[in-house]
């Protein structure tokens, strides 16, 4: 079994896979796969989690080119925004069909 | 009933196409390269076996003798399918699929590009639909051949392999056919198809750097029912559980 992002001969590289629902929704992230190259991690996705018509656009990124944050800086990173209730929208009424906010 | 005779076995022959090399791809399940590709070519093999369903019932209904598509895929012998020798023959390597994914998905394009304006509802229902999925099937193929074409040595020597195996069953597509020439407006001649077809594989050879096989023999007679021994062993597989037992349901 190749590494993941190990594109040396035994394996392909590894890409994730972005899929939007249909218009108006952003692209969400869905998985990943293998492919040799973009234009087949295209078409890869487009078998992989599209046959029931999730989708009307796909975005495919090589997963090295991801930068993640690390597990040991969760608290810096998310920590501070745990008491600070005024940056939530929970002080006005969402009008009626604002839908995906 | 001779009047639509020939109607039922265009469609018998065109479906039986569709369902043999849906049973040969499917092979494939588990087995292939990586796991996507996997994916993929069941995609592929269960889009041919939805036209082959739709083909096949619509023969049955035709000829109006009461045989329904489970009828018609598995309790017929060799010498009764219509299909090409080319959607039997083993999978071979990868290459060898790709090579005949590139040339049958290739035809089937032209085909149901041409059906689209058939005079039978039916068929030009199906083929309105099926154009897409085919666009696809072709493109797959394509990306394929291409990238083991114009690869390293080793698959470059052994994408050429797979196109020197295949292409002895190519002419076989386009042989004029009794229940084409039987049905104007109806069927497309598969002689018309060959000039469009030839033009999209001889493309995608050239940028692959694989040259065009000028094979020795070609294969003929699928559609007379004459077959490769090879079809007989795929039929035993197919057809062993409904035969076994008859009438049996999920």
């Amino acid at each position: 079994m190749s590494q993941p992002n190990d594109s040396g001969q035994r394996g392909w590289p590894l890409w994730e896979v972005f899929i939007r629902a249909r218009r108006g929704l952003s692209h969400q992230h869905v998985g990943s796969l293998h492919a040799p190259d973009a234009a087949m991690a295209l078409r890869n996705a487009r078998d992989v989690y599209t046959r029931r018509g999730e989708g009307v656009s796909i975005w495919v990124v090589p997963s090295a080119a991801i930068v993640a944050s690390s597990p040991d800086e969760k608290d810096p990173f998310f920590d501070p925004a745990a008491d600070k209730v005024y940056r939530h929208p929970t002080f006005y009424d969402v009008p009626e069909g604002a839908k995906h906010l | 009933m001779t009047g639509i005779q020939p109607l039922a076995a265009y469609a018998l022959a065109l479906g039986d196409d569709a369902l043999i090399l849906a049973q040969r791809l499917g092979e494939w399940v588990a087995r292939a390269p990586q796991i996507e590709e996997d994916v993929a070519l069941a995609n592929i093999a269960l889009d041919l076996l939805g036209q082959a369903r739709t083909l096949l019932s619509y023969a049955g209904q035709v000829e109006g003798a009461g045989r329904d598509e489970d009828d018609l895929a598995y309790l017929r012998d060799d010498r009764d399918f219509r299909n090409v020798q080319l959607t039997e023959i083993p999978n071979g390597d990868f290459a060898v699929t790709m090579a005949r994914q590139l040339v049958f998905s290739a035809y089937q394009y032209e085909l149901y590009t041409a059906l689209r304006n058939s005079a039978d509802e039916t068929l030009a229902g199906l083929a309105g639909k099926a154009v897409k999925e085919v666009a696809y099937h072709r493109d797959h193929a394509t990306q394929w051949v291409l990238r083991l074409g114009d690869g390293t040595d080793l698959s470059r020597a052994r994408m050429q392999a797979g196109l020197d195996q295949v292409w002895p069953y190519t002419e076989e597509l386009f042989d004029p056919a009794d229940p084409a020439s039987q049905l104007p407006g109806v069927a497309a001649d598969p002689a018309a198809l060959r000039p469009a077809w030839h033009a999209y594989v001889t493309a995608v050879l050239s940028e692959a750097a694989c040259r065009e096989p000028e094979p020795r023999w070609r294969s003929r007679g699928g559609r007379d029912g004459l077959h490769t021994e090879h079809l007989g062993h795929l039929l035993a597989e197919m057809q062993h559980l409904h035969r076994s037992h008859l009438g049996a349901t999920w």
